[in-house]
């Protein structure tokens, strides 16, 4: 009944899938980046780190890796504080509380794939809606998608779009998380409106949501695709080429898996050192 | 800029710390928590707010500290109207339940808050530029206060560190260094263990003492009410129902509730006519209330014309006391006789006893509950 | 803000006005988006600008959405893969996460320190092996190249091992007397315990992988295995790029069904975010 059998049962089928389908293939792509493997090719030799040195003097990647890092830089601080703006402004009053709520976090829900579209539809220089109201101010219309200066920014502003809601939603359990009698303490000491009570009560019990929040939207974020793969496919020349797509173009267009692997592993060294940061977060949340 | 005032030599009152509260009451959309409550509180006097949860004390409270506004009537404080006043512009000061420390502050900046507040412009709290002198000032405060809470070691700790008690403390020192004419307790020792309880009791008493201000205390213990108190107002289903000393309130009760609610153990309840009482039929009383230390054991039932008798069912040896319970016919519940333990040792369980009691200790009361005094 | 601090008019109405203007950049699109589909063709590449449809274009627009492609057929996929996942995530990992939460044994902590270190893998690491993997299995192309790699799910097992955690050991000593056994004891005594994780969990995955565009895009190629992302992907890459009418068309089918439940029960979905946003 119970004993060693019984937990082999219950563990089994998720120990064989992690083995096959998490460490196996982790273990496998650090391996891989070593090699010069070629989907379909009959052998593959060990070259060093061939491809990491090719990685280092490729400007692709380094455009890449920038492009990146300034998508992060924006979409971070932008949407946890846009998220925080709204879950402040939502919870301050009842009135058509549930319906921004609602509104706010639709988007995160809809498929970015098919909302991408609509966006590319929404910023076209002739037929968009956004550039229809930039002409009636009587300047010139902007090709958000085009615009080599630019759409880097584009992609960065549908990518707030999507995220402001679900921050949003993090910062409201954490706001209706706050003690009342701390708002109460602080109204008898004299900070009871506006900033000073923000600053007293509010912004240190959000400290650990916030946190948590940057370090989550600073993973999706260097994990952009969806919208960089249908809207431009990393272009004007590489202006919006990322990290992930330019992976995906080595290993399924170029089909040079070793050269890929490479990417990835720099890619992952990216992602776990925020992951470790999360649960470095998480853990503290869960002693405090 | 900070205010100072001379502490309260013993015995002399204060001039400042009057709260009137008129004709108070609040609704809350249909149910009415508080109705028409009356109460005057001198200046430098120790009330005590009692009653079970959810009879609105709490709420009580919250209004005279501006934290919830009035549905009616109004509170003023030394004669000055409160009505759409803050919080911190009436001169009082609060000690939450959770004590409601900021986590992130130390001790040290916890007590300084509502000086800081007052003292400094927010420029001044954002940049922490600040004279030398007004900084020292509100240092120098903020460890006298400690010192009388006797709490100066722990001016570096945050609140996480600190025990209920030690945040206890805290939260009555950020209370005191401002130095209002009007404390606020809500319920302050309900998160404490028994025996913490007990010494913090004494030491607010001292508090109260020391300082001279006017202590407006929250709670539904009774005991904390009745040994702390200079007066006590017992609010029951929103009304007040008597505001007298802990004294009077527990041997001449206004009303069969107040009487109930005071006093441990609970005082006995018996129909009228169990008891052989002449003036209680004049009085067309319904109900007589008995504490229990004056329910005499007679020496043998048929005693005084054998009118109330039972058998006893429980004794409990406290030590100093003895109370024992006794069944009575046509009484619902057993009816409890505090004596000496000497008095009770031959007694056993399943006797058969007899009870009176000294006209001049029954407490009559009509079928509502109000109370009759012939 | 909350504390019985209500706002003066003056600051109710600013309310309302910052957050309006905010309502129409989160909203917007998705106006544009069902009204565009509505409009026929030449009044969406009209010079003059109307936000609303003159004529009614949407019959025609729908129409050909539905046909270029089997936008239903890929609405069906996204089903089937989303559930199998789901189903398949529950059988796999709920008992594994019972393992790890009230179970002694061998090899718990190294098992336990496993799942932490799956944890920080992103999927899109992995994906060039699994790819590799099921290339030479001849297994790409198919609804098991969709659904078998997420039936693994780390963070499913690490959600469901904290709730459960939670559960009074007596519960199971009980059921253990009573002669469960520990297989029964998983789906008779803790699951129906767990009840909000799980729920929390089916929302989390079934949003995930309904929207899920990286994966499919590399395992199949075959059209009729296409789900919603890539369906719409396809008519917009592969179709005429600029027939807007029908494109709006097909973007609200895709996200209709979604969208549909979660008005239905967005309470369910906020918690299920918040909860396992909190958790995990």
């Amino acid at each position: 009944m119970s004993g060693r059998g019984s937990v082999l049962l219950l563990t089994a089928p998720a120990m064989l899938l992690m083995a096959v389908f998490l460490i196996g293939p982790l273990l496998a792509v650090v391996a891989l980046s070593f090699t010069n493997y070629q989907l379909g090719q009959p052998s593959l030799s060990f070259v060093g780190i061939a491809n990491y040195l090719e990685m280092a003097e490729d400007e692709t990647v380094r455009v890449s890796l920038g492009n990146t890092l300034v998508y992060a830089a924006v979409v971070v601080p932008a949407s946890v504080a846009l998220g925080l703006g709204a879950a402040l402004l939502i919870e301050a009053e009842p009135s058509l509380r549930g319906f921004y709520r609602a509104s706010y976090f639709l988007p995160v829900m809809a498929t970015l794939i098919a909302m991408a579209i609509v966006w590319e539809f929404v910023l076209d220089p002739r037929l968009g809606v956004v550039n229809v109201v930039i002409k009636s101010f009587g300047w010139k219309p902007v090709d958000f998608l085009h615009d080599r200066k630019i759409v880097l920014f584009t992609l960065c502003g549908i990518g707030v779009w999507q995220s402001v809601g679900f921050n949003m939603v993090l910062f409201m359990a954490g706001l209706t998380a706050v003690p009342r009698e701390l708002y109460e303490a602080a109204a008898m000491d004299g900070a009871g409106r506006g900033f000073e009570r923000f600053r007293l009560v509010t912004w240190p019990m959000l400290g650990p949501v916030t946190l948590f929040t940057v370090v989550i939207t600073a993973i999706r974020a260097f994990q952009v695709f969806d919208t960089v793969q249908v809207l431009t496919d990393g272009g004007p020349n590489k202006a919006s080429e990322v990290l992930l797509h330019t992976i995906f173009a080595e290993a399924f267009n170029f089909f040079r898996d070793g050269y890929a692997a490479a990417l990835v592993v720099m890619f992952l060294v990216f992602i776990v050192a925020l992951s470790a940061v999360r649960l470095f977060v998480l853990g503290r949340g869960r002693t405090a | 800029m900070l205010v100072t005032k001379p502490d309260a030599a013993a015995g002399a009152r204060p001039s400042r710390g009057a709260v009137r509260i008129a004709g108070v009451t609040k609704r809350f959309g249909d149910t009415t928590v508080l109705d028409g409550i009356d109460l005057s509180i001198e200046a430098g006097e120790f009330v005590t707010i009692l009653g079970p949860s959810g009879c609105g004390k709490s709420t009580l409270l919250r209004i005279v500290a501006g934290l919830e506004t009035e549905t009616a009537g109004g509170v003023a404080i030394d004669g000055v109207a409160m009505a759409g006043r803050a919080p911190n512009a009436r001169d009082i000061a609060m000690v939450f339940q959770s004590y409601a420390l900021y986590p992130h502050l130390t001790v040290a900046q916890n007590i300084a808050v509502p000086l800081r507040m007052r003292a400094l412009t927010p420029l001044q709290r954002l940049t922490g530029l600040a004279p030398r002198e007004v900084r020292d000032r509100i240092a120098a405060d903020v460890r006298q206060v400690a010192a009388m809470l006797r709490i100066e070691a722990l001016l570096g700790r945050k609140p996480a560190q600190l025990s209920g008690g030690q945040k206890q403390r805290v939260a009555l020192a950020r209370a005191m260094v401002r130095r209002p004419c009007v404390f606020l307790m809500d319920e302050p020792l309900s998160n404490l263990d028994a025996e913490l309880r007990v010494h913090m009791r004494a030491e607010i008493a001292q508090l109260h003492r020391q300082i001279g201000a006017t202590f407006i205390y929250v709670t539904h213990d009774q005991v904390e009410a009745m040994t702390m108190s200079d007066r006590v107002a017992v609010i029951l289903g929103g009304r007040l129902q008597q505001v007298a000393s802990p004294d009077r309130l527990y041997r001449d009760p206004d009303a069969l509730a107040v009487a109930q609610f005071v006093g441990t153990p609970r005082i006995n309840v018996l129909p009228a006519d169990r008891l052989d009482l002449p003036q209680a039929r004049a009085a067309g009383a319904a109900q007589v209330a008995v504490r229990p230390e004056r329910l005499e054991i007679l020496a043998s039932p048929d005693d005084g014309g054998g009118k109330l008798k039972g058998r006893l069912v429980h004794r409990e040896n406290l030590g100093a006391d003895l109370l024992l319970h006794i069944d009575v016919p046509g009484v619902p519940a057993p009816l409890i006789a505090r004596t000496d333990p000497t008095t009770g040792e031959t007694l056993a369980i399943g006797d058969e006893l007899g009870l009176a009691v000294e006209p001049r200790h029954a407490l009559l009361f009509d079928g509502g509950g109000r109370r009759i005094r012939p | 803000m909350t504390a019985g601090q209500s706002l003066s008019p003056m600051g109710r109405v600013l309310r309302h006005l910052v957050l309006m203007t905010g309502l129409v950049a989160m909203l917007g699109p998705f106006v544009v988006m069902l009204v565009t589909s509505f409009k026929p063709k030449a009044e969406i590449f009209a010079a003059d600008f109307h936000l609303l449809p003159r004529q009614w274009g949407g019959g025609e627009n729908y129409l050909t959405a539905l046909t270029q492609v089997p936008l239903l057929g890929f609405l069906l996929n996204g089903a089937i893969v989303s559930a199998a996942i789901f189903l398949l995530q529950v059988l796999v990992n709920v008992p594994a996460a019972y393992a790890l939460a009230k179970r002694r044994f061998r090899g718990r902590g190294v098992l336990f320190a496993s799942v932490l270190v799956c944890l920080l893998i992103p999927y899109q690491a992995v994906a060039l092996p699994i790819y590799i993997l099921f290339f030479s299995a001849g297994l790409l192309n198919s609804y098991a190249a969709l659904v078998l790699p997420f039936t693994i799910s780390v963070f499913g097992i690490f959600l469901m091992r904290q709730f459960f955690i939670g559960i009074p050991d007596d519960l199971i000593d009980a059921a253990r007397i009573d002669g469960m056994s520990e297989y029964r004891i998983v789906w008779s005594v803790m699951a129906p315990s767990a009840m909000p994780a799980l729920v929390a969990f089916g929302i989390f995955s079934l949003i995930a992988h309904w929207n899920d565009y990286f994966w499919p895009l590399i395992a199949v190629s075959n059209e009729e295995l296409f789900t919603p992302p890539l369906g719409i992907a396809f008519l917009k890459l592969n179709g005429e790029g600029t027939a807007y009418g029908p494109l709006m068309a097909a973007a609200t089918i895709v996200i209709t069904p979604l969208m549909l439940a979660f008005l239905v029960a967005q309470r369910r979905f906020i918690e299920g975010i918040t909860f396992t946003g909190l958790k995990g």
